[in-house]
This record gives C-alpha cells, structure tokens and sequence, in this order.
C-alpha cells in the first residue's frame, strides 16, 4: 500500500488523467480510525467528509472521508448499517473534522460516538430529526408551507474574568460581504478568543443535485462560490470524467488552466486592493481595481462572461478562443505584470502599511499542517503544497504536469506574508498565461460524455483560495445521485480563530481579507 | 511619498472619458451618474445585504466603486448601517437562515426606504428556487421596489437599476 503496511484497507487507483485518487472502503470504523491516524503520522490532513444516503441501492448509509496525501489523494469510504450506528470522531486526530462532522450530521443523520453534538448548518429552519439530504426527506418548497423557520440559540463557549466581555458580530457584517457571525471575546481591544458560528449562506446547493441533469449539475456547481466558479466547474469536469472514463482533450485542458489562472489572478488584485484599503491606504485599492477591472473587461471579451461562468463544462470548455484573443491575453498579462511591479514597491516600501501588515495574524506552519490548511493560506506559512505543482512523489495533472509551475512560500505566516505569497502567485500565474497563451495545441474544445450508471469520481483542483475538491455519484438511471463540493475555507476558518488571538479588534478586518474565506462555499 | 504622487499622477482620472475605441460603456455611465445626482440633486446611501449569494453579485457590486464606475465619487455611498440608509440593495437567494436577520435589517431602514433585488438569485430565486433552505426571491420577505436580473448583473446593469429604482420613487 502507498501510505502504511499494516492497514487493511484496500485501495484502488481512480482511473483517468485527473489529480491521483485512491478509493478505498473501511471495513469498520476503527480501521477508519487507524487509517485517519496513519495518514496524520505521516503528515497528511484531512481533506473532506461528507455522507451519502445509500439506502435505495445498497441498504446503507455511507461516510466518505477524503485524505490529503503526499503521492495524492485517498478516499476512504465507511458503511453504516442504519442510522443508530455511530462511526468514530476524527477531530481529536483532525480538528478540521469538527464542522464537517457536524454538517454530515445535519445533512445526512449520520453522527459521530462523542465530539461536538452541536448542530452547524442547521440554524433550526427545519427540525432536528429531519435530514435534507436523504432520499425520502421530501419537503413542498415554496413560501409558506413547509417547516417553520425557528432560529436556535447557539451554545458559544464563555470567556470569563475580570473586564472579559463579548463583542458580538453579524450575521449581517459592515461592508460588502457575505453574512456570518463571529462571537469575540475580549479584554480592551485585545482579542482572547474568537469563536464563528457560520451556515447563514446555507442554500441547500447539495439537495438540489441529488436527481439532476449531469449538465444542470455544472451550473449549479459554477455558483457554488462565485469567486471560484472555474476551479469548481473544473472540479465537478474532473470528477465526472473520472466516473465516466472520458478525457478532455489537450486544448480543452489547456483553455481550463488558461481560465483558473485569470482566475487566480482576479482574485488576488481585488483582494491586493482590499488589504491596503483595511490598512487605510486608499490609494491600493483604487489602483488594484482598476487592473481587476480591466482583467474583467477582456475576460467579457474573450470568454464572454466577466467570472467565466459556465465556460468549463464535462467534456472540455464551452468556449474556443481564436489567435487574436490570446495574443490580446498575452499583451494584456505584460501590462498587468508591469504595473503590479510597480505596485508591490510602493506596497512594499510604505512603512504604515508594513507596520500593519507585519506580525499581524500569524499562523505558524505546525498549526497549519494540525488544522489541514491548503493553499495560498498554508504556502504563506512556508507549507510547499500546490496541487498543480510537482513534489516528490507526485505528479499533478495536465495540463500542469508539462507547465513547470513554481510554488510559491513565504514562512513568517502573518499578513505581510499571505500579501507576498499573493503578489508572487500573481506574477507566477501571469507567467504561465503567456505560457499557455503561446503554446496553445490546435484540435478539439470538447468531448461528449455520456453519464455510467452508479459510477462515481473525485475531482480535485487548485483554486485561487485553495484546494477544490468535488465528489460525484451517478444514479441508475444516469441522473446525479449525490454532489458534494467542498471549499478549502471548511479548513482555514478554524485557523482564522487562531489567528486573531492576542492582536486587537481593528486587526480582525486586515486578518480576514489577507485570508477572504468563502461564507458561501463552506455553507452550500 | 515622492514615488506614490508619481503614481497617482501618472494613473490619472480614470472617470474622465478616454480617447480610446471603448468608450460606449464610459458615455453610459457618464450619462447614468448625471441622471441619478439630476433626481437626486443629493446623495444617495446604500446598505448592501448579501442574504444568501454565492457572493458573484458581490463582486460586480464592489466593482462599483473601481475608478472606471466611481460610484461613491459622485455621491452614491455604500453605508455600514441600515439605520444610514436610502437604499437596501438586497442579493439573494433568501437563505431561511438568513430570513429573520434580513427583516431585521429592513426594518431598521428608516422610511421612505427603496428596496432592489439583485442578481437572478435575488429577483426569482435563480438556480436555487426554493426550497427547504431557501426562500427564493428577495421579495417573498420584504417588499420590493425593483429587479437587477443577471448572473452576476453587470456594473452598469446595477447602476441602470440603482437609477430606475430612484427615478420611480420619485
């Protein structure tokens, strides 16, 4: 076996070209436990569970948990006979398993033996003993029928002493952005604990899949968190095509990455913008959105659409782009490239911004590796983790196997150096653009897929944000029988918590944008 | 600071029209910022509730204020409180975890107040419907006054909308 000798599970490769998947099923649930263990020694995390009602197929219920190994992914698959049974708490080994517990508990009726019992997702607009995602959970939608929606308390946990108080926040918060809350408790300004209560965004996406159209599914995952729409378009792609032995073609491949790198790129200058304007320097701000918003203008032109949605479907893109476009990317990224040079001068030599930015919000790399951090979170505490680049014992999929993409780390952890990882995965990405651009293959965008009765596939794609990561099963009749998406932000929520205590209140906004976690794609 | 000034001057004033082939959208919203001050001879205030989005629609409403729209330059600000507001601008579709703290925010907008539904997500419910998490359209919780479809509406969709909603109000 690829991770330990002595583990009974018996692991088979996922075929097809995508990022490397072991599937494998658990026997019982101390041998999940044993693996999760094995997998933690050897400095894997955890990279998803969820729950699946197997009932009408296979008479049970089904826990899948997802593990981020070195040589790639290992999913691992545990049988519950009904819904008495009880499988192990992981998060004493992972604590990034206590939300993801939680939910499939909410969403499935599947629990743990111990842990948190705490509800996550449900807020208590349906009840308790009611499970969204089973297939007899049938509920009349519309306004006015159904479950009446009796918001819960929540059991946060106190900080006392003397001068201790609590600053409650959201879900409702100042700016533009998503809802959430956040409970602080507080001496002064200074922040003791911080404590999220989030499922505000909670829109029932999962539910939605279960019966629909392979097609319909890639529009409903596109909206997963619309400011990674390819990297999860890419993902559900990757995942059916697994399931359904079908490849994209290389230009297809090569049309996806040219997406999820533009992106990446959007992302981080409009968050470039933001950390500066939280730091009260103005003046960042207007100038990165400005760039975003020429990079959004030719992604209109190119592709059609400002985010590239629905452009990245099962099969290939839905979208060719001719010579003239990818010459104009290519002008474009050396435009771009040039000003944001100038750019992270200016950023790097302001000393007011500087002083905000650094020691602010640390997260050292042991407490990532613990809370299974992925991506630009982790590579800014020196974690060399990039599903598109090689490392050893690893081999990402194409096209980034041929395109030598170079990771890029900073190890103090704070928010000066989730600000540099950003401005290097700029340049990186911008790299690879032209790169792409140049070397564009000629043949087809697009391949036809027909969906396989039962079969299932994992999708995994480096996001902006992080690691993707999509689960597909088909019914038998061809249809979606159940999607899961997951966001890496399940993972870097908690080290948010972290990572704010002992700075000040004001700090709270700069910790959090250098981070810009997804509300709506940890909630679905 | 030197370097800085340089920068800023050398950027210019990006609101100003522009000789270069693409200006169509640069007249519109010239012509959208003249019409919205012309009604209101004043400022508008807007308090933006994201009630459920899969935060597409945030984007292009923070696109809003990029040197390009320059909404908050010409006197139509995004406020911190519902208590500050003129405006809701309300992005969907309504989680039912959501429902209770939307209606919270709706009320304390002090009246006369204008309601816009944003996004397909915001004016039907979108690809999410309704369901048992979802109440759907903006409108199945508060009243609203106007639709902004798209997904996500672009930034001058949202300020042809913003421009209805007050123009109707009137």
């Amino acid at each position: 076996m690829f991770l330990c000798d002595d583990t009974t599970i018996e692991f088979t490769p996922q075929p097809g070209a995508g990022a490397p998947v072991w599937r494998g099923r658990a026997p019982s649930g101390e041998e999940l436990k044993d693996f999760a263990a094995a997998a933690h020694l050897a400095g894997g995390r955890l990279a998803a569970i969820w729950g699946s009602d197997e009932r009408q197929r296979d008479g049970v219920f089904r826990l899948h948990c997802v593990f981020g190994l070195d040589r790639g992914h290992a999913w691992v698959s545990l049988d519950m006979p009904d819904d008495e049974a009880r499988y192990p708490d992981l998060s004493g080994i992972f604590p990034a398993a206590n939300r993801m517990q939680r939910a499939t508990r909410d969403m499935v009726g599947i629990a743990t033996e111990g842990g948190d019992q705490r509800p996550w997702l449900r807020h208590g607009a349906w009840p308790a003993d009611w499970y969204p995602l089973r297939h007899d959970a049938v509920h009349e939608a519309g306004m006015g029928v159904g479950f009446q929606n009796f918001p819960s308390d929540y059991d946060f946990v106190q900080v006392g002493g003397e001068g201790a108080h609590e600053i409650p926040v959201g879900p409702i918060h100042a700016g533009i952005i998503e809802p959430g809350h956040f409970r602080f408790s507080v001496i002064g300004e200074r922040v003791l604990r911080l404590e999220q209560r989030l499922g505000y965004q909670h829109k029932g996406v999962e539910k939605l899949f279960i019966g629909a159209e392979m097609a319909h599914g890639a529009r409903l995952v596109g909206r997963v968190s619309g400011d990674s729409t390819c990297a999860y378009a890419w993902a559900y792609a990757a995942a059916v095509e697994a399931a359904c032995r079908a490849e994209a073609p290389p230009r297809a491949l090569l049309l996806r990455s040219l997406m999820l790198e533009r992106e990446r790129v959007a992302n981080h200058l409009g968050d470039l913008g933001a950390l500066g304007n939280d730091a009260a320097f103005a003046f960042g701000l207007t100038q990165f959105l400005r760039l975003k918003e020429d990079w959004l203008r030719l992604n209109h032109q190119v592709f059609g659409h400002r985010f590239m949605m629905d452009r990245i479907v099962p099969g290939g893109v839905a979208v060719d782009v001719d010579a003239p476009a990818l010459a104009a990317i290519v002008e474009q990224c050396s435009a771009i490239g040039a000003s944001v040079k100038k750019l992270r001068t200016l950023y790097d030599e302001h000393s007011g911004l500087q002083d905000r930015f650094v020691t602010t919000g640390v997260i050292s790399a042991a407490l990532a590796r613990e809370l299974s951090l992925t991506g630009m979170a982790a590579r800014a505490t020196g974690i060399l983790l990039d599903g598109r680049a090689h490392r050893q014992g690893y081999t990402p999929p194409p096209p980034y196997a041929a395109l030598g993409v170079r990771p890029v780390t900073d190890e103090r952890g704070d928010v000066a150096a989730r600000v540099a990882v950003r401005f290097d995965e700029i340049f990186e990405s911008l790299r690879l653009l032209r790169e792409i651009a140049v070397g564009m293959v000629s043949g087809e965008t697009r391949v036809d897929v027909a969906p396989v009765a039962g079969a299932g596939g994992l999708g995994v794609v480096e996001g902006w944000r992080g690691e993707v990561l999509v689960g597909v099963r088909f019914d038998d009749d061809g249809k979606l029988a159940r999607v899961h998406p997951h966001d890496p932000s399940w993972q870097i929520w908690p080290a948010l918590e972290h990572a704010v205590m002992k700075d000040i209140v004001p700090d709270f906004p700069l910790i959090n944008k250098s981070f810009n976690l997804s509300y709506s794609g940890a909630d679905l | 600071m030197i370097p800085l000034l340089r920068h800023i001057f050398r950027t210019g004033i990006l609101t100003e029209p522009l000789p270069v082939a693409d200006d169509g959208p640069r007249r519109e919203i010239d012509r959208l910022h003249d019409e919205i001050l012309h009604i209101l001879g004043r400022a508008l205030t807007i308090r933006e509730v994201d009630a459920g989005s899969c935060n597409g629609c945030e984007l292009e409403i923070h696109a809003l204020n990029n040197p390009y729209y320059n909404l908050e330059g010409r006197g139509i600000k995004f406020v911190a409180s519902p208590r500050h507001a003129d405006m809701l601008l309300v992005t969907g579709p309504v989680t039912k975890n959501m429902e209770n703290a939307l209606r919270i925010a709706y009320d304390c907008t002090p009246d006369p107040k204008l309601v816009v539904a944003v996004g397909d997500c915001g004016c039907n419910g979108g690809v999410f419907g309704e369901s048992y998490a979802s109440c759907g359209a903006v409108e199945n919780v508060v009243g609203v006054d106007l639709r902004i479809p798209g997904c996500p509406p672009t930034p001058v969709a949202l300020m042809q909308g913003i421009l209805a909603a007050v123009r109707k109000s009137k």
